[in-house]
């Protein structure tokens, strides 16, 4: 697999990568692409909204992978230029907001709500079990496959 | 004079629903059958008025009228006639006019059917079906018209408008701006409109719900007539939301066929609700229960639908699929706002009288397990919704715009699809009414040896992702229980009635449509969650840039790149194409041609994936960039997405599914007469 | 099957209270659904910043590593640019506007602020050298200015009178000198 940088056409970051090259004593080796779109699938940029990084096509978002490309060689985390991104362009970038102030209302309501419902549904039950309670008179016990064939005649029957 | 035709037509319309409406609210407030019938009469005009402007509006856009701005923005002399009439979809104005004319369908066909034993209902259908009926006619009729015309005014101006401004001229192009290249797929020709079949569809049973509301008659009778209906607007709605998937895995160049972008999910959110609708309506019906519920269920599909309309349309959401910005959000809001109070001012009207009066026996009992599966989808919904709304919420609060993306759904939902999957295998095992813990355990053995055989078939394969092997291991048990269902169902009737196999598969199956339609339903999902599970365990890829003669590797796949060659088409296409062969594990298998297409008229390219399918996975290349002069090195991206046609296989089996349990009953009418009689005697208590 | 509700007497002692407040809640949240559902589409039907609005707070960090503080320019003319280096059409304009600021830059009345909307800063600096740029430009910092003028796209160009109050908004590239000059010339006048 060799990747020879010729996807991007931009002059300028090869003029980048041969100063990074010359200064640094053991350069990071040149991420190849797999790398880069490991870091740009958990970003998204403004201009095309709710597509990824990884798979936009425009010109804005190419500049920011050359930008992530940037970033790898000089040995940056993908913690770190997801967090670079966050500063230059906001929060915005993530695909899920930080969990912080305001935030943390996307990840608190919906458990909260569905807690809610659970609890409803098991009061129902359990008031619904009470007032049952007196008319249990059903024969529960017999076996399962008769009464499942019974139950089927009579659905047959009924139809 | 085509666009005055279908325009005037349109107004027509408007003003027939609108005598309708009085006629309507007149018949049922003097109990007079004539005024009823004289509204009835106005809305079976709907639908063929709405017919003929729709054709004009086709011929129009067939004929390449461009005086017509629609026409002219939307289509272009190298389209092919299918795409032409695409174009009806394909903007704003002309998708309104699309829906107003499903809906003004739907307005008659529902006018059509007997209303011997429900005539109180008739007037409220009406006005209900009506009044969404005028909301988009208006839409179409004071903002977004798709028959206004460009003119040029002395300055040189052009300006759109239905009536010419003074001295001015008609202003036409030779030639129109054409399609959005991204919605010239196959795809794109049937899903919009299978899309708005079930959002439109989902219509008739709010109506049905609402006249229930208005009259007091809450008795089972609404559900039963509702009930089909649903299952066709959900059987629309699914169709429409598989081939929209289908259609992104094929054009939009993602690897992947759902991206939980806002508009995908303002689709959902109506399935989601009128999925748990189909489900708790069984109860209704059976014991009577959960009247409530049902009816919150129905409103919340119908306003969900709107909701959904609004945001796709109002310009609030950037999406891929979103329409661009319109003035007509305003006047949804206020409709959104008025169908909102109406329909909850209605039922807490009713709260009281739609009380249930049986009750729930066991934990296990299968109503039980009902309401819960409603809880998951109502969840689930949930966390759509709030999604969907908080990026709103963020920006007004805080002044910051967030992304919520597919990581926030997938990890919200995925329990919540495990546990409804898992419900899936149990309540067909659970007895009406009773069950216990005894009862399952006992019928559960069977699936459950199954089951381990699949997990233990899967860890030899190599899975050793702990929640693959959940999910495979749910899968296999929902589709153990339902082969058992059958199973059980066809020795029963062999042993009863002494029919062979597969005429006691072919009895059982009709004369119980609903159960195991349902049943096949579930077949499908259980199929899809495999293909869902498989692409989104162990989707793989890479890129890469390489050069004639040179090889990508991806999971035993090699991918060597040929050549490229770069034409034009005489529809105004510039293609690159490059080929590359498919190798694994050194053996040729095919040649594939990814391509991406550039459209000169509206400056914009689609990415066509080369993809090679089989049962076990796809292997999906995406040409992303090239170098044109030498045509030496090209950029790939390459995705293997395993298990991934299972998922387009279980749509299949699904929508049959579907199919089978809305198809109309053969004996239907003694079913009708002994559902009218129980009703007689209910209402004469 | 189908009987009149039989209800039970020791649901209906705590009934009335419960159910008044659930109504009571049901509304609330229609009511906060429709005003968010309103709002958000208020903004978005606003569209960019309205002329009569005032010149938003915010400051601006240029490629030299200035800090401009929007509200400091105190009784100068403000011309804010929106432009990004992946924008074709923002080319059009790359030289006219540095033309105008040649222009005006002398009578210290005029200032222009460049500002590259999604844009990487090496890009950035290649496109300010290539159409010799020479007033102060810089990224927008976590799209905090563009968020403040509510843009649509690029290039938009904002000017603001002495008093701060927007007077002009340019959606798209201006098409030449003498039109950005006829824009400013009619705020400069006193």
């Amino acid at each position: 697999m060799t990747s020879l940088l010729r996807s991007l056409g931009i002059t300028i970051i090869l003029v980048s990568i041969f100063v990074v090259n010359t200064k640094a004593q053991t350069p990071p080796p040149t991420p190849n692409d797999d790398q880069i779109n490991a870091v740009a699938r958990e970003l998204y940029c403004p201009v095309c909204e709710n597509i990824p990084l990884d798979v936009c096509g425009t010109q804005a978002c190419e500049q920011w992978r050359g930008l992530i490309r940037e970033k790898l060689m000089q040995g940056w985390s993908k913690e770190q230029i997801k967090q670079y991104f966050v500063d230059q362009y906001g929060d915005r970038v993530l695909a899920t907001p930080p969990a912080k102030g305001f935030n943390w209302l996307i990840y608190i309501i919906p458990p909260l709500v569905i807690l809610l419902g659970t609890y409803f549904l098991y009061r129902a039950f359990v008031t619904w079990k009470k007032i049952e309670k007196p008319a249990e008179n059903d024969a529960r016990s017999y076996p399962n496959q008769d009464e499942y064939v019974s139950r089927l005649e009579e659905e047959l029957k009924n139809r | 004079m085509l666009a005055n035709l279908g325009y005037g037509v349109l107004v027509i319309t408007l003003l027939i629903s609108l005598y309708g409406i009085a006629a309507a609210i007149q018949g049922a407030r003097r109990k007079n059958t004539s005024w009823l019938d004289s509204a009835r009469n106005a809305m079976l005009l709907t639908g063929p008025l709405v017919t003929l402007a729709v054709i004009c509006l086709v011929v129009l856009l067939v004929n390449g009228n461009y005086e017509v701005e629609y026409v002219a923005s939307y289509t272009s002399n190298s389209m092919p006639l299918y795409l032409k009439i695409t174009a009806l979809w394909g903007g704003q104005a002309g998708s309104l006019v699309f829906w107003t004319w499903l809906l003004s369908i739907f307005a008659s066909a529902v006018t059509l059917r007997d209303w011997q034993r429900d005539r109180e209902f008739l007037p409220w259908v009406i006005v209900v079906v009506l009044v969404t009926l005028i909301f988009f006619l208006g839409l179409i009729i004071f903002i977004e018209n798709p028959f206004a015309r460009l003119w040029e005014i002395p300055g040189g101006m052009i300006v759109k408008s239905m009536f010419p401004p003074s001295i001015a001229v008609l202003y036409t192009q030779t030639d129109g701006n054409g399609l959005n290249p991204l919605l010239r797929h196959p795809g794109m020709v049937l899903h919009p409109p299978m899309l708005y079949l079930g959002f439109v569809s989902f219509v008739i049973p709010f109506a049905f719900a609402i006249a229930a509301l208005i009259t007091g008659r809450t008795d089972d009778r609404w559900i039963r007539i509702t009930r089909r209906w649903a299952i066709i607007a959900w059987l629309f709605l699914s169709l429409g939301i598989v081939l929209g998937s289908r259609w992104a895995y094929d054009v939009m160049g993602w690897g992947g066929y759902w991206a939980w972008d806002p508009v995908e999910i303002s689709a959902l959110m109506p399935w989601l609700s009128g999925t748990a609708f189909l489900h708790s309506a069984i109860i209704q019906e059976k014991r009577g229960m959960l009247k409530q519920w049902n009816m919150v269920l129905v409103i919340l599909t119908y306003d969900l639908v709107i909701f959904g309309t609004f945001l796709t349309r109002s310009g609030m959401l950037s999406s891929v699929h979103a329409f661009a910005q319109s003035a007509i959000g305003p006047l949804f809001f206020a409709f959104i706002a008025f169908t909102f109070i109406a329909s909850i001012t209605l039922l807490l009207h009713r709260w009281d009288e739609l009380k249930t009066e049986e009750r729930m026996t066991s934990l296990f009992s299968k109503e039980a397990l009902f309401l819960v599966n409603n809880l998951l989808f109502m969840g689930i919904l949930v966390i759509c919704f709030w999604g969907v709304i908080f990026p709103l919420l963020s920006e007004l609060f805080t002044g910051q715009k967030v992304m919520v993306g597919p990581p926030y759904y997938e990890k919200a939902t995925a329990p919540l699809f495990a546990a409804l999957l898992l419900l899936m295998g149990i309540a067909p095992l659970a007895a009406w009414g009773h069950s216990n813990y005894k009862a399952l355990g006992k019928s559960i053995r069977l699936p459950a040896i199954f089951v381990l055989l699949i997990l233990i078939y899967a860890v030899i394969r190599g899975v050793k992702n702990p929640w693959a092997l959940l999910g495979f291991g749910l899968c296999a048990f929902v589709m153990a229980v339902i082969v058992y269902e059958f199973w059980r169902g066809i020795r029963a009737r062999q042993k009863i009635k002494g029919e062979s196999f597969f005429k006691a598969l072919w009895q059982l199956t009709t004369r119980n449509r609903r159960r195991y339609g349902g049943y096949i339903i579930h077949l499908g999902v259980v199929l899809m969650a495999l293909g869902i599970i498989g692409i989104e365990m162990f989707q793989s890829e890479t890129q890469g840039t390489i050069a004639q003669g040179e090889q990508l590797n991806l999971r035993g796949y090699t991918l060597r790149y040929d050549g490229l060659s770069i034409f034009d088409t005489t529809d105004g296409r510039n293609i690159s194409r490059a080929v590359v062969s498919v190798y694994k594990d050194g053996k040729f298998l095919q040649e594939l041609y990814p391509r991406r297409d550039y459209y000169y008229e509206n400056q914009q390219q689609v990415t066509i994936p080369g993809v090679r399918s089989t049962w076990e996975d796809d292997l999906y290349v995406i040409l992303i960039d090239w170098e044109p002069v030498s045509a030496e090195g090209a950029t790939f991206k390459i995705f293997h997405n395993p298990l991934i046609n299972w998922l387009w296989v279980g749509s299949i089996v699904f929508i049959l599914g579907a199919l089978i349990a809305a198809w109309p009953e053969r004996d239907q009418s003694t079913v009708r007469n002994r559902v009218a009689k129980q009703n007689y005697s209910a209402s004469e208590v | 099957m189908v009987t009149p509700s039989t209800e039970k007497p020791e649901q209906k002692k705590s009934k009335p209270n419960r159910s008044f407040w659930w109504r009571i809640l049901v509304w609330l949240m229609l009511v906060a659904f429709l005003i968010i559902l309103g709002l958000g589409l208020f903004r978005t039907q606003q569209g960019v910043m309205a002329i009569g609005d005032e010149l938003p707070d915010v400051t601006l960090t240029t490629f030299d590593g200035q800090e401009i503080r929007f509200n400091d320019l105190e009784g100068k003319i403000v011309v804010v640019n929106f432009w990004a280096s992946w924008c074709k059409p923002c080319e059009q304009e790359a030289a006219e506007l540095e033309a105008a600021w040649q222009y005006y830059e002398p009578s210290g009345n005029v200032v222009f602020l460049g500002v590259a909307y999604a844009d990487t800063e090496s890009e950035a600096r290649a496109y300010l050298e290539k159409f010799n740029i020479s007033y102060p430009n810089g990224l927008d910092l976590g799209t905090r200015i563009s968020n403040a003028f509510r843009i649509g796209g690029v290039p938009e160009t904002f000017v603001f009178d002495r008093n701060h109050v927007l007077q002009f908004v340019q959606i798209g590239p201006f098409q030449s000198l003498s039109q950005i000059k006829s824009v400013i010339d009619t705020y400069l006048k006193p």
